[in-house]
């Protein structure tokens, strides 16, 4: 027995192959001795509870979370990670190109995880079937995904090439290609540096002090005296140490968060004080006894609390605690209503739901003479930047902002989460410091989808014809502003859904209340009115009499009528093909589902569900800029300065691919630069389902002047060919040849021989005060068809198979596309059936549900092409798209299957059971 | 003792002791100990000379940590290979404290432990089941605490050891609620004692969480059926996830007695047989839901088992 009265021992095992020796305390977790102290940070950390499976490590050659394994139980163990995984046997590289070449691997933070768990399985059954990776994945969670092309990774490990990924294409023929993600190898490698990944020598760390309470007014004991008694700790931060407007947010106009909260928390989570120190010492510290006086106060928790009379107003200048309204209307709706021979209405409710991407988020900042460095995750870097300059009161061109691979985003890393504190302390000490939240510190401070409540009233004529919708939906947005605004002004436009409505009137409200932030989350809204919108369809197109799919195509938008906000689109609108190439599925499973209920003597039901979805690409109604720069370097390669970041989804890749073509040159002749502020110019958030569409057009343009240039230096003519050699560019025009000699040409102020810089911003017009005008340049539209198994015993529901249709303009790439679509669906699929936040409680990602592998059923995507003569090749955005259908397909799917409609999501199994029962009881149905 | 110095190890007896490295004025109680016994006898004696937490598999002890580290003494007793591993004895399983639900899940068993194989998968994850303990399971105590109702329904014991000596607790006085059981500081629950009376019973585990892997349960029964000639001779049928503690359906085993075995089985159940179960509401189900969906279950359980037979 070794009995180490000091801290630390001498720990002997081998890692990958290696024989180490580390001094550390045998009780720390093995990923953080892995990750601190080995440098392998291939090992993602998610959770530190075994609640994700992103650090999974072979212990001994079985699959262990290494964030449960103690430092002391490795002693003598062999650890393979995923940085040994290529070099332990020839399975494990195939496995890693099988998940390249299926687009298996999309932001990477589960992807170390997810390779390893099935190393373990492919090592004893190298043909194992579809259950058995399930199971063998099972412990490992992906939110990007939807887990099929991971399972189809491993099944297809054995067999050379798989389907699917190339990894060049010929000059020209990029766009279209199924190209291997550009930044793939780095991910399944474990190379990717994510937020926690570069660990700088002698950085501090900082953890912050948070309310515990929904709303309390706190005052501070001795905070010198705590920092004198705790060797190590260096500084503690409040709100008096923030030097320049303590004030920021996304929508400058309504900005209103601080950095720490001044003398009240308006949520519980808000940081009230950071404390910065070595590492070791603040990981020792008990926050509970950080002096700090809580005054609990009587919280505003739900919509209607913060609407009531005489509520305390959460921010002084906000009447009535709302944040913003928001308004389309178009006709008379009431009139429409009162003359319809059929109308139906309903109330809808959604919950908080939580982002849960597999990395929290992370980073470290360093001051550099004036000049502040923060390297964080982060969707949009320049957004960063101004509030950075604006906390710290310097100009925004002394924050530089570095971002790093983000592992998932889905919106909430718009918003500033770790920046301010290592920005502050940075600042102050002139050291490195950094920050990597917890998973309980990542769910209390960090945005939430909007929890809805909609009322809605809908009205069709005898024919068929939808003639009103009256929507009207009242949004929880929290304590600050973050991305209300944007919810609350997207949702009218879009709660139509993707049809004509001659008579609409959607009204909306963003309403205060003292909960952690609601902000950006996959459709800012869209999803939410989506699950009430395409509800109340099915019930009217049963009152009228009508197939629930045929109603949706009667009354599908076409490229001449006009939307409600009284745009007339004139191209590209493909709801239509995407509706009509579910209606063969959709008929054919409907008639073996009734066959099945009808001869079933068990308890298992069967159940078709069709939702349409549109969306509008880029802000509404708002500039959106991206630019793009791309620069001829004198060995012949071209620089691609692309500052959209990529999250998981494919930027890098897809804007390159557009970027290529556009010049006609080889995609392997590009080099990626980041979306560094110091580099590369401002491409906008990664948000709206903007890049694809926004960036990539900036991307083209630029990439069509580079083209123009080499040929007017070249003295061609627009027609000739570009031959890209070493040091050289040959132009064949008319059967000549004429060689560009680049290494002898100067360069510009960039280093190259030639820069081109195109800006796009999409056309839009403003809204008028009735929300009439051109909000976007360009939707995506799209059907899912979701069918489900219930269970009317125990209310448990099974989605047995989702089919989805997308108008996408140009699949720029089709894996990546399908890649979105399949994570969409696991994600309307978790907001359907599982995942609600409650404020408070569960904290973690074992009470907060978010599907695994064995949740997410077989997707068939069905890839329409309508283009936008607008977007690049013809493209538009796919991202949020992809998510909106899915839950009120599975919806509609209960519906069909045991005739309860269930009208507050998620439908858990005691929900469903209540309204069978209910249903049976002969009560009102739902 | 100069802060900062550090002494070679000495070596006592069968004890190699590493003396202390002070730092600063934290002193050695200040100190996070780790300590790692070789033998039951030396994690035995360790537990009666000094305060300390037990740290088995690890998938319950870090997840309570939050972002703190460990604080205090901890004993990591994964080295002592005594108590890991099954036995089958003459009038009982014994399931080492230490061994790993993979382990439960490969080796061999009688037809009465299926229900805890059947739990034994449905343990978290992969990665759970190749750490987490049989001992872990039991003495974190979670109402949902998946191993409790296969041996709930077995009338297993646990044996519990310390300087004081060894005893044999049944596990249903062992756990007196939510995270409570009667395991003194210094025991360590070196194995579980599953009786063989029934040991060609079939049994059953259904579990119902709102997702497939890596769930905790809103209710799970697990059942076990002997029959004779046709019709039940005992059974039992034990309930989790709806109590502070898993609980046995008392009333039920009595009233199958003497029932056909057939798939008609789960018609003998009725509601009143749930009432030992005190559900809550929370946000997995409400407790209303929970008795009712334990009540299918545990008709199913039971039917699953006829279908064994």
């Amino acid at each position: 027995m070794t009995v180490v009265a000091g801290d630390t021992t001498m720990i002997a095992f081998s890692v990958n192959g290696r024989d180490v020796e580390v001094s550390a305390n045998g009780a720390r977790r093995l990923s953080r001795v892995l990750r601190e102290d080995l440098g392998l940070t291939g090992t993602k950390v998610g959770c530190d509870a075994g609640d994700c499976g992103a650090c999974t490590v072979l212990l001994n050659g079985e699959p262990a979370c290494a964030c449960l394994v103690a430092a002391g139980q490795a002693a003598g163990c062999e650890i393979v990670t995923v940085e040994g995984l290529a070099k332990r046997s020839p399975v494990h590289g195939r496995l890693q190109q099988s998940f390249l070449a299926h687009g298996a691997a999309q932001c990477g933070a589960c992807t170390p995880g997810m390779l390893v768990s099935a190393s373990a399985l492919l090592e004893r059954n190298s043909s194992p079937s579809e259950s058995e990776v399930m199971d063998a994945i099972g412990g490992v969670l992906c939110r990007c995904t939807g887990y099929r092309k991971i399972i189809s990774a491993v099944l297809e490990a054995g067999v050379a090439c798989g389907s699917g990924g190339v990894k060049t294409a010929e000059a020209g023929a990029a766009v279209g290609a199924r190209l291997v993600r550009l930044d793939g190898q780095r991910k399944v490698e474990g190379s990717e540096i994510f937020g926690a990944d570069e660990i700088p020598r002698d950085a501090l760390g900082v953890r912050a002090v948070r309310s515990p309470h929904h709303r309390a007014r706190f005052q501070f004991g001795d905070l010198d005296g705590f920092v004198a008694r705790h060797p190590g700790v260096v500084l503690v931060l409040t709100a008096k140490d923030v030097p320049g407007v303590d004030c920021y947010g996304v929508i400058p106009r309504c900005a209103d968060q601080p950095v720490f909260a001044h003398r009240e928390a308006r949520y519980r989570g808000e940081a009230v004080a950071a404390i910065v120190g070595e590492p070791d010492a603040l990981e020792k510290l008990d926050l509970s006894e950080f002096p700090v006086r809580w005054e609990e106060l009587a919280p505003i928790k739900t919509i209607d609390q913060g609407l009531a009379d005489g509520a305390p107003r959460i921010h002084e200048q906000r009447d009535e605690n709302v944040l913003v309204r928001g308004r389309v209307v178009r006709g008379d709706v009431e009139q429409a209503l009162k003359q319809a021979d059929f109308v139906v209405e309903g109330e809808f409710e959604t919950g908080f739901v939580e982002h849960a991407y597999i990395e929290p988020e992370a980073g470290f900042a360093r001051r550099v003479g004036d000049t502040i460095e923060v390297q964080a995750c982060t969707q949009s870097p320049y957004m960063d930047r101004h509030d950075i300059a604006k906390i710290l009161g310097i100009a925004q061109e002394k924050v530089r902002i570095i971002p790093t691979a983000v592992g998932g985003g889905f919106g909430s890393k718009l918003d500033l989460s770790v920046q301010p504190f290592i920005a502050l302390a940075a600042w102050k000490l002139g050291r490195p410091v950094r920050m990597v939240y917890s998973r309980t510190e990542s769910i209390v401070s960090t945005t939430k989808r909007h929890p809805a409540r909609m009322r809605l009233r809908a009205g069709a004529m005898r024919d068929g014809r939808l003639t009103a919708l009256d929507f009207s939906a009242d949004f929880n947005t929290g304590a600050y502003s973050s991305w209300g605004p944007t919810v609350a002004g997207r949702v009218p436009v879009h709660a139509s859904g993707p049809y004509v409505v001659p008579n609409y009137r959607a009204l909306t409200r963003a309403v205060h209340t003292n909960i952690v932030p609601a902000g950006a989350f996959r459709g800012f809204g869209v999803p939410q009115a989506a699950i009430a919108q395409e509800q109340i369809y099915d019930e009217l197109a049963d009152r009228v009499g009508i197939d629930r799919l045929e109603f949706r195509i009667l009354n599908a938008l076409n490229n001449d009528t006009p939307t409600v906000s009284g745009q007339v689109l004139g191209e590209g609108v493909g709801i239509h093909a995407c509706f009509e190439a579910l209606r063969p599925k959709w008929k054919a499973t409907r008639s073996a589902g009734s066959q099945f209920n009808a001869a079933t003597k068990g308890p298992l039901r069967r159940g078709v569900g069709v939702a349409g979805m549109w969306y509008g690409c880029g802000n509404t109604s708002l500039p959106n800029p991206s630019t793009v720069r791309i620069g001829l370097k004198r060995d012949g390669r071209i620089a691609l300065h692309q500052g959209a970041v990529d999250i998981g989804q494919g930027s890098n890749t897809i804007v390159t691919q557009i970027c290529a073509d556009a010049v006609g040159a080889p995609i392997t002749h590009f080099d990626l630069v980041s979306g560094d502020t110091a580099i590369s110019p401002d491409c906008g958030k990664t948000s709206a389902s903007r890049q694809t569409f926004v960036t990539g057009k900036a991307a083209h343009m630029a990439g069509t002047k580079l083209r123009e240039a080499i040929l007017n230096l070249a003295g061609a003519c627009k027609c000739g060919e570009l031959r890209f050699g070493d040091s050289s560019i040959s132009v064949c025009e008319n059967g000549k040849s004429h060689t560009l000699d680049l290494s002898s040409l100067p360069v510009d102020e960039h280093g190259y021989v030639i820069t081109c810089q195109e800006t796009f911003d999409p056309p839009i017009t403003p809204l008028d005060e009735n929300g009439q005008g051109n909000p976007y340049a360009v939707y995506g539209f799209g059907a899912h068809m979701a069918e489900v198994e219930v269970d009317i015993e125990l209310g448990t529901v099974r989605v047995l198979k989702v089919t989805a249709s997308h108008d996408v303009g140009k699949a720029i790439n089709p894996t990546l596309v399908e890649g979105q679509i399949e994570g969409g669906v696991a994600q309307g699929l978790g907001m359907a059936l599982m995942e609600e936040f409650f404020p408070g409680k569960g904290e973690n990602l074992h009470d907060y549900l978010i599907p695994s592998a064995g949740d997410v059923p077989e997707i068939e995507s069905i890839l329409i092409e309508e283009p936008s003569s607008i977007g690049p090749f013809g493209a538009k955005g796919i991202g949020e798209q992809a998510v909106i259908p899915t839950a009120p397909a599975i919806l509609n799917a209960i519906y069909d299957a045991v005739g309860v409609r269930i009208r507050k999501v998620p439908a858990t199994p005691d929900r469903v059971r209540a309204a069978i029962l209910e249903k049976a009881r002969g009560g009102v149905r739902g | 003792m100069a802060a900062g110095a550090s002494f070679p190890p000495v070596q006592t007896g069968r004890l190699r002791i590493q003396t202390v490295e002070a730092k600063g004025d934290a002193g050695f109680w200040g100190l996070t100990l780790y300590l790692k016994p070789r033998t039951l006898d030396q994690a035995v004696s360790l537990l009666a000379a000094t305060p300390g937490q037990i740290l088995a598999g690890g998938t319950d002890f870090y997840p309570a940590l939050g972002e703190r580290s460990p604080q205090g003494n901890v004993v990591d007793i994964t080295a002592l290979d005594e108590i890991r591993g099954i036995s089958i004895e003459n009038d009982h399983v014994r399931i080492g404290g230490l061994t790993t639900w993979t382990q439960v899940i490969r080796t061999p068993l009688p037809r009465c432990l299926d229900a805890l194989k059947a739990a034994a998968r449905e343990v978290g994850s992969v990665q759970i089941q190749n750490r987490g303990t049989v001992a872990g399971n039991l003495c974190n105590a979670s109402p949902a605490a998946d191993g409790v109702p296969p041996l709930l329904a077995l009338d297993a014991e646990v044996e519990l050891l310390s300087g004081d000596g060894r005893r044999r607790v049944p596990l249903a006085q062992f756990i007196t609620g939510n995270r409570r059981t009667l395991r003194g500081s210094n025991e360590i629950l070196t194995a579980v004692l599953v009786p063989r009376r029934l040991d060609q019973a079939a049994s059953a585990f259904l579990k119902l969480g709102a997702r497939r892997y890596l769930v905790i349960s809103i209710s799970m029964v697990a059942a076990v059926v002997q029959v004779e000639a046709g019709r039940v001779s005992e059974a039992r049928v034990a309930v989790g996830s709806c109590s502070a503690s898993a609980k046995r359906l008392k009333e039920l085993e009595k009233d199958l007695a003497g029932v056909p075995a057939t798939s008609a089985i789960g018609g003998a159940v009725r509601a009143e047989h749930l009432l030992p179960l005190s559900p809550i509401d929370d946000a997995r189900a409400t407790a209303d839901y929970r008795r009712d969906a334990s009540l299918t279950l545990v008709r199913r359980a039971l039917e699953v088992c006829v279908g064994r037979l």
